[in-house]
């Protein structure tokens, strides 16, 4: 997947201007950056959810499944109402939906990949389940499902490690390194620290985009740009420190 | 045939406030609802004013201004809550004047205000029929996609569900179902049908599909048993309807909480007899 040129914002103002990012098939990408510098804008921008105000969003097509969807998406978890009436099992299944298919015919092949893929994070157990009786880090868990069951060629993550418990963001690594295998990952998150351990390279997003082809960062490639980062962290949470930027 | 036609309507009701309501209740629309109901008065008053039925008014001023409320907080830049009460107290303000230009008193206009399933006409009922069918229909079609919509938008969007229809097409019925139940339990007090069954069957279950069965039950015994008050005393429907429905929330309280005492019972000394 590409992006050539994209500027992107809500209404009059413009938040991201001209970026450029190619997404390999393994790459799995850390997004960094400032509050308000536009990591949501970017994935919102790559899901579709806002137009471009211009440039080109480039999606190359994989000749050797068709089916596969094409972006699995995990959204930041408060923006989901926990008293919403609906069972883990039909959580997984919307995965599954598509704009071809929005009337109801969802066969027994679809129940048997909901029962698969929840095994996979290990919570086949909730399956009946209502969200509202899940802790955050099940909740997520379930979120995860969601966002792989049609198994895309590319898992965007915004904030996954938000409000969930250690073990579940251990966790969440080692699956994500799993994944990694079949698809390219995308991940938005503040926690720096964390996030350049795990991830294969780095996009730091301050109105403008910088890439950085590994998770360690020069301090000449530092140097080009500019967003404060800071981290707070105890115990054996490995951790690269980044200097600060040079205005 | 008054009361048949009232029996039907209670059944009506009962079916297609069972179905949006549970949708309402779940997406936490209910001030929304209450938008759509009152701005709906204005077509009231314009009905009455130039004679034609206030049913019909109503039913353009409710789907109108549905889609006014969708349309406005999702595409403007204006607070939604701040739309609902602008078309909210517009609608109502319409009415009124409507009604004050209409010479002579309208005894009528109780029974909108209040509800009389005594009262309900032909075309209401049939039109009431067409909407329970069109509701079942679609419900039936499309559950899961209403589902997944309603539960995360965003996630929907972003896997090119068909959102914005979903939406329009949903917000009509609303409209729709919150109109031609006015009738039954008025102006004031319909909002009440789409909630309180609701609010019973959600002390039950947490489940989509049960809900609605639920409430479509609590629904039809709430209102045949409000229907059978209010032809014995003569009193407005949807009071009669709403007393019986709160009634039934709190004996449902009453047992489910008999029930949670009991299971703790057990739980401390397992050889606890009932």
């Amino acid at each position: 997947m590409e992006l050539q040129q994209v500027t992107a914002g809500y209404a009059d103002e413009v938040v991201l201007r001209n970026i450029n990012l190619t997404v390999h098939a393994q790459d799995f990408i850390g997004v960094i950056g400032p509050n308000g510098g536009g990591k949501t804008t970017l994935v919102n921008v790559i899901l579709g959810i806002i137009k471009p105000m211009s440039g080109n969003i480039i999606f190359h097509p994989d000749s050797s499944d068709r089916r596969r969807r094409f972006i699995g998406y995990l959204p930041q978890v408060s923006h989901t109402d926990k008293k919403f009436p609906i069972s883990v099992r039909d959580v997984a299944l919307s995965g599954l939906a598509t704009s071809q298919r929005f009337m109801n015919h969802y066969s027994a092949g679809d129940n048997e990949r909901v029962q698969q893929v929840l095994a996979q994070m290990g919570i086949e157990q909730l399956a009946g389940k209502n969200v509202g009786e899940l802790s955050g880090g099940q909740l997520q868990r379930v979120f995860l499902c969601r966002a792989i069951i049609a198994q895309p060629r590319l898992l965007i993550l915004d904030e996954p490690n938000t409000f969930v418990d250690n073990k579940f963001e251990n966790d969440l690594y080692l699956i994500l390194r799993e994944l990694n295998k079949e698809m390219a990952i995308l991940m938005v998150s503040h926690d720096v620290g964390t996030i350049t351990y795990y991830v294969k390279s780095i996009a730091c997003v301050n109105k403008t985009l910088h890439y950085h082809d590994s998770n360690i960062i020069s301090q000449e490639q530092l140097a080009s740009y500019n967003c404060p980062i800071q981290i707070i962290t105890h115990g054996d949470v490995p951790h690269t420190v980044l200097r600060t930027h040079q205005q | 045939m008054f009361f048949r036609n009232a029996v039907l309507a209670a059944l009506l009701a009962s079916v297609s406030c069972g179905i949006i309501g549970t949708y309402i209740v779940s997406r936490r629309m209910v001030f929304i609802s209450g938008g759509i109901t009152h701005a709906s008065f204005g077509g009231i008053g314009i009905g009455y004013f130039f004679g034609f039925s206030p049913i019909v008014g109503a039913l353009f001023f409710g789907v109108l201004s549905a889609l006014g409320i969708e349309y406005m907080s999702k595409k403007t830049e204006v607070r939604e809550d701040s739309v609902i009460a602008i078309l909210w107290s517009l609608g109502m303000a319409t009415g009124i004047i409507f009604v004050f230009l209409t010479p002579g008193y309208s005894a009528n206009l109780m029974s909108y205000l209040f509800g009389n399933i005594l009262t309900v006409s032909q075309l209401n009922l049939r039109l009431l029929l067409v909407l329970s069918l069109l509701v079942i229909v679609v419900f039936l079609l499309f559950f899961k996609t209403i589902l997944f919509v309603a539960f995360d938008e965003n996630f929907a969007r972003a896997i090119r569900l068909p959102v914005d229809a979903v939406n329009y097409l949903l917000i009509t019925l609303v409209a729709l179902t919150i109109v031609l139940n006015i009738r039954v339990a008025g102006i004031i007090l319909v909002l009440s049908l789409l909630t309180i069954p609701q609010t019973i069957a959600n002390l039950f279950t947490h489940n989509f599909k049960t809900m609605i069965f639920l409430s479509i039950l609590t629904g039809m015994i709430g209102s045949f048993a409000g229907l059978l008050l209010s032809w014995f005393l003569d009193i407005p429907s949807g009071a009669a309807i709403i007393f019986f429905l709160v009634l039934i929330y709190l004996l449902a309280r009453v047992v489910l909480q008999i029930r949670i005492s009991l299971k703790i019972k057990r739980q401390i000394n397992p050889h606890y007899e009932k």
